[in-house]
Parts: C-alpha cells; structure tokens; sequence
C-alpha cells in the first residue's frame, strides 16, 4: 500500500535514485579494483583443521578459530531477546489465549512433524562437526517446531517465561562464557581449548547453543504476534 | 567473470535498491525490510568476494552465519519497538508532522 503522505516528495525520490546507482557502480568498480589477498585465509583453516576439534571448516571457524565472534553474537542475542520480552512485558499484554484449533488436519500435521523436527533438528547439531550444518541451524530448525506448535494453539511459550524457559534462554551462553573464561582462568588465553577436550567441548557448547537459540528465536517470534489491539 | 564476482555485483545492487527504499519511504516497516535488503547485500558482496578465485572461503561464511543471525534478532527487535510505537501512538512512521 502505497499511500502518497507515506512517500517523500518527487525531487527528492529522483535525487536519490541516482545517487544509489552511483553508489552500486562505485561498489562494482571498487569490487573490480581490488587486488587479490596475498594470504589465504581458507588455506589457514585448512592448514589447522586438525587441532580445531572438528573437521568441517566453517564449524571451526565458528566454534574454534573465531569463537569469539560467536560469543558475543550469542550476547546480542540475548540483548535482543531482553529487549522485546520488556517491550511486551511493560506493555501488559497478555498472552494470547491458545486458540483451540478447529482443523484436524492441522492437529495432526503438527502431532506428524514435531517430533521429526527434533530428531533433525538433533542430527543437524551432530553432523555441525563434519559436514554442514551445526548449533544455528538446529536451533532455527528447533525454533520452527516451537513456531509450528504456537501457530497451532498447542503451546503459548514464553510470555512471561517461566523459570525453566529463562534458563533455556540463558544456558548457551552461560555455559560458553564458563568454557571461555576458564581457558583463561587456568592459564591460557581466552576461549583457548585444551587441544584434548576441544571437540567434546564444541559439542556441548553447540548442544547447548541449540537450545538457547531455539528458545531466543521463537521467543522473538512470540513476543511480536499478538495483532495490535487497540 | 567469475562467479563469486557476479554475486558481490549483485549484493552491491541490493546495497543500493536497499538503501533507495531506506531513504524514500517512511513507513517503518518498509524501513526495516529495506535495512534486512542492505544487510542481505553485504552478506553477499562478503561471501561472493571471498570466492572470486574460486574456491569458498569458511571464514567469511562463519561472519556471514553469525551476521545471519544477529540480524535476524535486531530485525525482531526493531519490530517489536515498531508495535509498541503504533500501541501507543498509533503512529507507523517517525514523522513528527503526523
């Protein structure tokens, strides 16, 4: 819908359509221009693969070599998570009341999937070490079972979270600010694994990612469904 | 051409279209999608970039994942804070002259 008072004026639409194809043709250029990179991040990653715990690249990255990044992707997260569930909270609004749902088609579709969207979402965590795939995708695939089963009325999570749900929110990264900092408690640097222990500490640390992702995302989701009533 | 050279064309496109919309339209919600269309862009221009040699690079796609999720998280956010302006003031833009 495109309403005119929600349009700014035609002089300053035209300004800026050509400003943004400037724009795109400087990046292109720019992109054109660039010199190779003289070393080869990917050929690092890979020269290192073997003391990283696991053997697909990017997981080592994530879990491993730039582990930092992920922690604090994590935090933000949270952040995020806070900052709707206070949004919603200060509003007052109440949960909506799980509709009963009139299609049994739907029950059913729901009882046939959710448990299968465990189980993948429990094989994708496992496979994170070899191959593609790893806490993320299982927590987006887990949080997809949550969506589905709220869609259907089943399930009204999360709003305000109990105390168990706040610990799911937590745990991930609980549970990877310990492993972090207790590198750096018995000597070593921050987020340094003991080579040893270095893939059974990315599998917790992924297992419990998964979870606290899970319940983030479907409580970001969650937080925002209840249709603006006024 | 290579590949990995045509999507960094086609994110910096996005970029551009992304940033069009940013600028032009004042509704918040058309606001927010147009800042997801940037930041799909330069996930793009990131991970096509770093392939333009040839092979994949893992290091750009794990920035890219952790840049996946973090912007879905402010995306959710930036809607929640958007229903709570129209809640309170049944405003959808920032506009002052509303």
């Amino acid at each position: 819908m495109t309403a005119p008072a929600l349009r700014t004026s035609a002089l300053l639409r035209i300004v800026t359509r050509v400003a943004v194809t400037l724009l795109a043709v400087a990046l292109a250029t720019a992109m054109l221009d660039l010199p190779s990179p003289t070393t080869s991040l990917a050929q690092i990653v890979q020269q290192h693969l073997g003391d990283s715990g696991v053997r697909h690249p990017v997981t080592a990255v994530l879990l491993n070599f730039r582990a930092y990044d992920t922690l604090l992707e994590i935090a933000v997260l949270l952040l995020a998570v806070l900052g709707g569930l206070a949004l919603r909270l200060a509003a007052g609004d109440s949960p909506m009341p799980a509709a009963a749902s009139a299609s049994p088609v739907l029950a059913g579709l729901v009882h046939l999937l959710v448990p299968l969207i465990v189980l993948l979402a429990g094989y994708l965590l496992w496979a994170g070490a070899h191959r593609p795939g790893g806490a993320f995708q299982a927590g987006a695939v887990l949080a997809a079972a949550g969506v589905l089963l709220r869609l259907a009325g089943r399930w009204t999570p999360l709003l305000p979270p109990s105390a168990l749900a706040r610990g799911g929110l937590l745990i991930g990264f609980i549970v990877f600010l310990t492993v972090a900092l207790s590198a750096l408690l018995t000597g070593g640097v921050l987020l340094e694994y003991p080579r040893t222990w270095a893939s059974e500490l990315i599998l917790l640390i992924e297992a419990v990612l998964s979870v606290s992702i899970g319940l983030m995302l479907l409580s970001l989701f969650s937080g925002a469904t209840t249709p603006g009533r006024r | 051409m290579s590949g990995g050279l045509l999507y960094a064309f086609t994110g910096a496109s996005l970029v551009a279209l992304g940033l069009y919309a940013l600028i032009v339209y004042a509704h918040l919600l058309r606001k927010i999608l147009a800042f997801n269309v940037m930041g799909s862009g330069v996930f793009l221009v990131l991970v096509g970039l770093a392939q333009r040699a040839g092979a994949a690079d893992p290091v750009p796609q794990a920035m890219v994942l952790t840049g996946i999720v973090v912007a879905v998280s402010a995306t959710a956010l930036a809607l929640a804070l958007m229903r709570r302006l129209f809640t309170d003031s049944g405003a959808t833009t920032l506009d002052e002259t509303d």
